[in-house]
């Protein structure tokens, strides 16, 4: 009888928890990191170009570790710190990763390693 | 009868949740589901605030709730420079371009047009209230089409941040708080939550889940 009276009420409380759980817990889709604080400071340029790819790519290690997904944008980003850097490789590699990661980008992403290229047989 | 009270419970129980994630729409989605964007352009938004910060504070911040909603951003950044190096430096200009040479360049099934209409503090003799209001405007770059609109405004004297944004809004208040020294620029995490309150799915009259979000389909 005991028993008859608590499992009803041990399937309620696992039915609420479960049910606010969906609800409370936003669980995000990427981790963010720096991303976008970086993304105003490129905009500020108060902080050196190299100093901002250095949070960045800090900030890559610990999305790396996690195993939870780089947001959209991030690699791209990285690349156009390395573009003003004059670190033409390592643009390069970024703008692939982004494709890569992000299929959606590769029309813009081919059109700025075209553009790079140009630029660099000109 | 307790076990035929508890199914009860449960069933009403269910129901109250569901109805507090499950909001009623008032909008007309029609062409924005025939549209299904994939990708989404944000163009550097127009500022009518006297805050020259104000475009750029709130642009750097508009990734995270489209992105979440299961949108793919065009690198925020990156496209601004793209469109300075084609002679277009103001968010004017660049607002004016033709929407077929934006999906050509960028690849973007959508963009989003922006106005930040209220930026900045103002200082009152007890308190002062810094606040954010911004309108936006989704259009299909195939078509033209306006898909979506909607407008958000945010402010620091809300009682704990608690509006639109819900428990979202006051977990990006709170990081960006960590993250930034508001002191400099008090606007910059009040944008946060307009930006979020503005573009986030999954609230009424409020921007569909992209492909990107398990919850594709389901608004």
């Amino acid at each position: 009888m005991k028993l008859n009276l608590s499992r009803p009420l041990l399937a309620l409380t696992l039915a609420a928890s479960t049910l606010l759980a969906g609800c409370a817990a936003p669980k995000t889709l990427y981790q963010w990191e720096g991303y976008e604080p970086q993304v105003y400071e490129y905009f500020k340029g108060e902080e050196p170009k190299e100093a901002q790819a250095e949070a960045l790519e800090r900030d890559l290690q610990k999305i790396r570790s996690t195993g939870k997904a780089v947001p959209p944008g991030y690699h791209a980003h990285l690349g156009l710190l390395y573009l003003s850097m004059g670190k033409d490789d390592q643009m390069v590699q970024q703008f692939n990763t982004e494709k890569t990661l992000f299929p959606e980008s590769g029309t813009y992403m081919d059109f700025l390693l075209k553009n790079a290229k140009a630029g660099v047989t000109q | 009868m307790i076990s035929r009270t508890c199914k009860w419970l449960i069933a009403g129980l269910a129901l109250t949740v569901l109805g507090g994630c499950v909001a009623p729409k008032t909008v007309d989605y029609s062409a924005y589901k025939q549209a299904r964007p994939k990708t989404i352009l944000v163009l550097p938004p127009l500022n009518t605030s006297p805050d020259v910060k104000a475009s750029y504070s709130l642009l750097s911040q508009v990734t995270f709730p489209l992105a979440e909603a299961g949108y793919y951003v065009l690198p925020i950044a990156l496209v601004d420079e793209t469109f300075r190096q084609n002679g277009m430096t103001t968010p004017d200009d660049i607002h004016q371009a033709p929407p077929n040479k934006l999906k050509e360049i960028f690849g973007a099934d959508a963009a989003l047009y922006i106005t930040v209409t209220e930026y900045g503090t103002r200082y009152m003799v007890i308190s002062s209230e810094t606040a954010v209001t911004a309108t936006a405007k989704l259009v299909d770059l195939k078509s033209g089409t306006t898909l979506w609109t909607g407008t958000a405004r945010a402010s620091s004297e809300e009682g704990g941040n608690n509006g639109g944004g819900g428990l979202i809004g006051m977990l990006i208040t709170a990081a960006v708080k960590q993250i930034i020294n508001s002191s400099t620029d008090a606007g910059y995490p009040i944008a946060g939550v307009a930006s979020n309150r503005l573009l986030s799915a999954g609230h009424p009259a409020g921007l569909l889940y992209g492909p990107r979000s398990p919850k594709y389909g389901t608004d």
